[in-house]
């Protein structure tokens, strides 16, 4: 933009931009720059309520009508680019403009029901405020108002109340622009034009609760916020979301130390102003049934509330003894500074490396893959998804997995030439609405899909082009070790994408054995998930060969040459345990671990709520919640996403506080524990890391025999997360759980839609109604959290095995 | 001014909507010739002919063709606005019922023209009867062979629907019409792009008015010549005016453009018997209201503009003395604001507002300050809504203040029904028990 004085004439017009003035200012700008954005650019606001930066115009409101010279109509200001030499008037210098923009208003008030004292958007309402600035002080209109029931459900969450409704159709535009998921629509005419659902087909969206903040009135609201507070009263903190690996900016609303509502935040590089309804809406959690003491177990074996000191000194005495036989276990939702503290801690003070943060079904050749190709370094980011010819989901579901991704490829593919490629079982809606190219291809199958498929290597090799890895490729022998070195071969940017906040920081702070920086002094290789679970499941189960068995043939004199039981308890397999933020359900073999934890002497778990670890473990400490402290997240692309402490008077210590006051107690220097402290001194102590890519075979499908297949599974975004808990609202909008299978293997079982099929793991069953999809034969698939815990109930999780029957199992 | 029946010539012929009746009276010959011409001679020829959209806007025909990007390796489609839904106006129903041929081939040679392999007659949903004759019409032409592939021998492929809308006055609209067509709810779209860049399916699509493509044959068979020696310079050729209303023979009248109103009138009868010409309206409830010493001027694009009003659809409604302007007005009103689709704010409230304005004059229940606020409310809607419906909505009551604005004081006192008999304008209104 160049503005000039006010009457001169000499302007540059730079390659492809144009000339023009508004009310008296010369400017230049960009071709095809809206006037209404010009304006903002000179700082002139003209009122607008349909018109919105992420959604193309439709100049349906007409309050930002403005006057151009030479145009006998005054313009919509949001519809109309610059063009060369236009003059342009808005309210500020023209009558007609003002008059237009006036008559516009008072039209708008006119079947408003102007309940402003009752309204969630009071106070914060663009018709509100520009009535004020651009409307009459009093109407001429004396007539009755036309009249709706007050708000009707258009979804669980989402409430609409039609006479509050100025019909500018941002919602219904978001809806179908930007999540593609057009439930919403504008219906009957006039007056009487109205949004609605279909009937039966509520706005299930997983993005719904955008259009509540986008809607310029108050029309739209959710449960979740509804009479809950006037903006006024908040007090309003910029966050970062903790639910997954998207990095979005959220704004927290807060109100007598509670979150009242969060909305997005404005972040162009990242989320723009949008977010997924699980970001906005599930957070009832930080609020709910939390520990808030420190427990230690009693002589009776019942968990009993402690003082701190106590609880301190039990901790201290314990690690004191576990120094070198000691494994620090995390959840995936550390921030980032946590997460270097613990592995700060497990290394220096506990002298293990012995840790590991992926809580979920995980392998070998991920750590492997981690460690060699994706800590520290530079993946590609949202910008380049919407600039990259092609894009290849690879055991990747972004609507579910990483909703904002989704979002941003929907938008390259929408508005660019994006084209998408994925390697999934079925076409999900997500897939669907990315127009993406799916190569069918159930768990264990992806690689020969992918290889073989000459439109995918040809879209790989093209400069931009970006390879996209879920985490759940960790359940695909080989899948990570061809995807490295596909992107090596062909030259595409590869990116992981986990689902959870804390994994990719994690991984950065090292939570990986072998991963410690070499300031930390050399340590013996550690293991991490499989080898803790190895010790404690596979090791406890008896085996035969330690039962001596008595020979009747030998001589009785050979007995006495048998070696004596020794009395000393064997050493455990470790001294002790020490989880953080750790849902045994989270993963396989988990009951078995919970267990196991009666091998070691000493489980400590630093928890924000209860769960069958903290419940088993010997002492428990209450951490701060990602509102009680100051952090960060590494989002997906490898990005920090710092966020500050929202209560700023709680006094809740995070994880890394409570590990310096155990390291107090031990007597060992810790150092501050403070997160910007922290972050400084990770930034120094770069994490190890292996230079060998896994080059682990594919294994291929898994063969099955009758009444079996092969299970694919990932968890939908709204499901029965523990993080999603007390919002009924939300959890109402959830996609139903259902068995997908394909045509042939229903008609094998005899099934329709919507019978009951049950599938059954090694541990347990679920029976889920069916739904037939077009997808491989020989696979199913079933939400990983959606009415029953696949890993933690079943036993299973995707490319394992699950018998497959009709009905209900007794 | 003689009446000069082109379009109309045959109507009272009864088979004149067949296939056979309309070859008979040389139907179908000017394809040949247009196939002879080649679609850009077509084009010039129609420009040249200075043949004006009959639709309302009176955009020049030819023009409008020309605007269809050709060699864009898109495909072309050429839609026909049917909707006729104009208070006032009936003169395509009757091209379609009793001259449906005429339009079909007028279609061919449009979509001919601009390179159109398919073509869509949108049909406003309340006439069952003129979409079965289009039906019919239709099949006759396929069975003859000018619907299809290779019609005629030229190597042209075309395919015609006849589509039924659902009673919206909006898609009339032509951008809310392709809407409609693509299965969408009638709403305009926002121009630009306009039809001839990215109408139908996002494709170069004109959109024509019925009468505007039935004169089409009629002019490639018989030359720019002689449909200039129709009209005037700017308004050439002749017009199916539909006059309606207080008249003794209200009907169909093709006429030369340029016809006085008042001659026109005398075809029509003159007004009922015993009473006097009030005021009458060029063009459908859209265009201003025009009285009796507007009767000499010409009925063309440019004299009713002069005089402040429209000649739009060409269809006059004439009123006469017994006729409560209040009431009219009013019941226009009840029609805009039925019809308004929501999308503009101007439009949707506006509409509610004059609306129950009117209503206060009208049940005698008004206040002369309210007389400003109606025509400001008109003001705020002329030329701020979204598409020309809502400039419709804002004429009536300024136009009709303009002549008679004792009667919208009377308002203020005086219900119109007490002012006027209702009774007394019907068209029974004589009739004696």
């Amino acid at each position: 933009m160049t503005v000039t004085e006010s009457g001169s004439n000499e302007v540059t017009v730079p390659e492809g931009h144009v000339a023009f003035s508004i009310d008296g200012v010369s400017m230049t700008a960009e071709k095809g720059t809206l006037i209404i954005r010009a304006a903002e650019q000179l700082g002139i606001e003209i009122p607008r309520f349909c018109d919105h930066p992420l959604l193309d115009p439709v100049a349906a409101c007409r309050m930002c009508l403005v006057e151009i010279e030479g145009q006998p109509k005054p313009q919509p200001a949001c519809a109309i680019p610059v063009g060369d030499n236009m003059v342009v008037r808005t309210q500020r210098t023209s009558k007609v403009a003002d008059d237009a923009q006036k008559g516009v208003m008072e039209f708008l008030l006119l079947n408003h029901p102007l309940d402003c004292p009752i309204c969630d958007k009071g106070g914060e309402c663009p018709l509100q405020n520009q009535a004020m600035s651009a409307g009459r002080a009093e109407s001429r209109f004396e007539g009755s108002k036309r009249t709706f029931p007050k708000p009707i459900n258009v979804s669980a969450q989402i409430l609409l109340d039609r006479e509050r409704c100025v019909s500018c159709a941002r919602c219904t535009r978001f809806a179908d622009e930007i999540a593609g998921d057009a439930f919403i629509d504008l219906l009957e005419r006039g007056a009487q034009q109205q949004v609605g659902i279909s009937e039966d087909t509520p706005f299930d969206s997983y993005f719904s609760g955008n259009t509540v903040q986008i809607c310029p009135v108050g029309a739209l609201t959710n449960a979740r916020y509804r009479f809950r507070a006037r903006p006024f009263d908040l007090v309003s903190v910029p966050t970062v979301c903790e639910h997954c690996a998207s990095g979005c900016s959220l704004r927290t609303d807060v109100r007598r130390g509670e979150v009242q509502r969060r909305l997005a935040g404005d972040e162009p590089e990242i989320n723009e102003e949008w977010n997924c309804d699980k970001g906005r809406f599930a957070f009832p959690y930080l609020t709910e049934d939390r520990i808030t003491h420190p427990l230690v177990r009693d002589d009776n074996g019942d968990l009993r509330t402690a003082s701190w000191p106590e609880a301190l000194g039990m901790a201290a005495d314990a690690l004191t003894a576990a120094v070198g036989s000691a494994a620090v276990l995390t959840g995936g939702r550390l921030t980032s500074e946590d997460a270097f503290a613990y592995s700060k801690f497990a290394r220096t003070i506990l002298q293990t490396d012995n840790v590991d943060f992926r809580a979920r079904p995980h392998s070998a050749e991920e750590a492997d893959f981690l460690r060699s190709v994706v800590a520290g370094s530079e993946g590609p980011t949202y910008t380049d998804l919407q600039s990259a010819p092609a894009v290849v989901l690879v055991a990747f579901e972004p609507e579910d997995e990483s909703p904002i991704v989704f979002l941003r490829l929907r938008k390259a593919v929408t508005k660019g030439t994006t084209k998408v490629y994925a390697v999934a079982p079925w076409a999900s809606p997500g897939l669907s609405k990315l127009g993406a190219t799916v190569l069918a291809a159930g768990p264990g199958q992806e690689i020969q899909a992918l290889a073989g498929s000459e439109d995918v290597m040809q879209a790989l090799r093209q400069p931009g082009a970006v390879l996209m890895v879920g985490e759940r490729a960790a359940t695909a022998p080989g899948l990570l070790s061809w995807a490295a070195q596909t992107a090596a071969d062909t030259g595409a940017r590869l990116a992981w994408v986990p689902r959870r906040a804390g994994e990719r920081g994690a991984l950065e702070a090292g939570l990986l054995p072998g991963m410690a920086p070499a300031a930390w002094g050399e340590l013996a290789a550690g293991v991490g998930f499989p080898g803790v679970i190895e010790a404690l499941v596979t090791a406890a189960e008896p085996e035969e060969a330690l039962v001596p068995v008595p020979d009747p043939e030998a001589p009785e004199s050979a007995s006495t040459e048998v070696v004596p039981v020794e009395d000393e308890e064997p050493e455990p397999p470790f001294r002790a345990l020490v989880l953080a933020g750790f849902d045994p359900r989270d993963v396989p073999d988990g009951a078995a671990l919970v267990e196991g934890f009666a091998q070691v002497p000493t489980v400590i778990a630093l928890a924000t709520h209860h769960n069958d670890a903290t419940r088993a473990a010997d002492i428990v400490f209450p951490v701060a919640a990602v509102t009680e402290k100051a952090g960060s997240f590494i989002d997906w692309e490898g990005r920090r996403r710092p966020f500050p402490q929202v209560f700023r008077e709680s006094l809740i210590l995070s994880d890394a506080g409570v590990l310096a006051a155990i390291a107090d107690e031990m007597l060992q220097d810790f150092g501050p524990a403070d997160p910007i402290a922290l972050r400084a001194e990770a930034s120094t102590a770069q994490p190890a890391t292996r230079p060998d890519r896994p080059s682990v075979a594919g294994a291929g499908a898994r063969e099955t025999s009758a009444g079996e297949a092969v299970l694919s599974t990932w968890r939908q975004l709204v499901d029965d997360g523990s993080m999603q808990a007390g919002e009924p609202y939300l959890a109402a909008t959830a996609r139903p759980a259902v068995v997908r299978i394909g045509p042939a293997n229903a008609a094998d079982l005899g099934i329709s839609d919507g019978d009951p099929v049950t599938l059954t793991g090694t541990t347990g069953s679920v029976t889920l109604p069916a739904l037939i999809t077009d997808m491989p034969a020989g696979v199913v698939w079933a939400p990983g959290n959606s009415g029953a815990n696949l890993v933690a109930d079943l036993g299973v999780t995707s490319g394992d095995t699950v018998r497959v029957s009709v009905g209900r199992t007794s | 001014m003689p009446l000069t029946p082109v379009i109309t010539a045959h109507w009272d012929q009864p088979d004149s909507f067949t296939l056979e009746g309309y070859r008979r009276n040389g139907g179908y010959s000017a394809l040949a010739k247009a196939f002879e011409m080649g679609p850009d001679a077509v084009i010039a020829t129609v420009k040249d002919s200075g043949l004006r959209g009959r639709g309302g806007a009176g955009f020049p025909t030819g023009l409008k063709w020309s605007f269809v990007p050709q060699n864009d390796g898109k495909p072309h489609y050429l839609v026909v606005n049917a909707d006729e839904s104009e208070p006032g106006a009936c003169k395509d129903i009757p091209i379609m019922l009793a001259n449906p041929h005429a339009l079909i081939e007028g279609i061919i040679i449009a979509s001919y023209a601009i390179r159109a392999d398919h073509a869509f007659v949108y049909i406003r949903g309340e006439v069952p009867h003129v979409i079965r004759r289009m039906h019919a019409a239709v099949r006759e032409a396929r069975a003859a062979g000018y619907i299809g592939d290779n019609i005629a021998g030229s190597g042209f492929n075309l395919n015609l629907v006849v589509h039924s809308g659902a009673g919206a006055y909006i898609c009339g609209e032509e951008t809310a019409l392709l809407d409609s067509l693509e299965g969408r709810r009638g709403q305009p779209r926002l121009k630009p792009p306009f039809p001839a860049v990215a109408g139908l399916y996002a494709c170069p699509t004109v959109v024509n008015n019925v009468e505007t493509i039935a004169n089409v044959p009629y002019i490639v068979n018989n030359g720019v010549d002689w449909f200039r020696s129709f009209g005037t310079e700017k308004s050439p050729g002749f017009k199916v005016f539909a006059v309606s209303g207080h008249v003794q023979r209200p009907g169909i009248y093709e006429a030369p453009l340029g016809i006085p109103m008042a001659e026109l009138l005398e075809y029509a009868g003159g007004v009922r018997e015993g009473h006097e010409l009030k005021f009458w309206l060029p063009g459908g409830s859209s265009v201003p209201m025009l009285t009796a010493e507007h009767l000499d001027l010409p009925l063309t694009y440019e004299a009713m503009a002069e005089a402040g009003s429209m000649l739009g659809t060409g269809t006059p409604m004439v009123f006469d003395e017994t006729t409560s302007v209040v009431r009219a007005v009013t019941g226009w009103l009840d029609f805009y604001k039925h019809e308004s689709c929501g999308k503009c704010t101007p439009c949707r409230e506006g509409n509610w507002f004059i609306h129950d304005l009117l209503h206060r004059f009208d049940q005698g229940r008004g206040r002369s300050d309210q007389l400003v606020v109606l025509d400001n409310v008109c003001g705020q809607i002329l030329g701020r809504s979204f598409c020309a419906l809502g400039d419709a909505a804002a004429t009536p009551f300024p136009s009709a203040m303009k002549y008679f604005a004792d009667e919208f004081e009377a308002g203020t006192t005086t219900p119109s029904s007490v002012a006027f008999d209702p009774a007394a304008s019907t068209v029974f209104s004589e009739v004696k028990a």
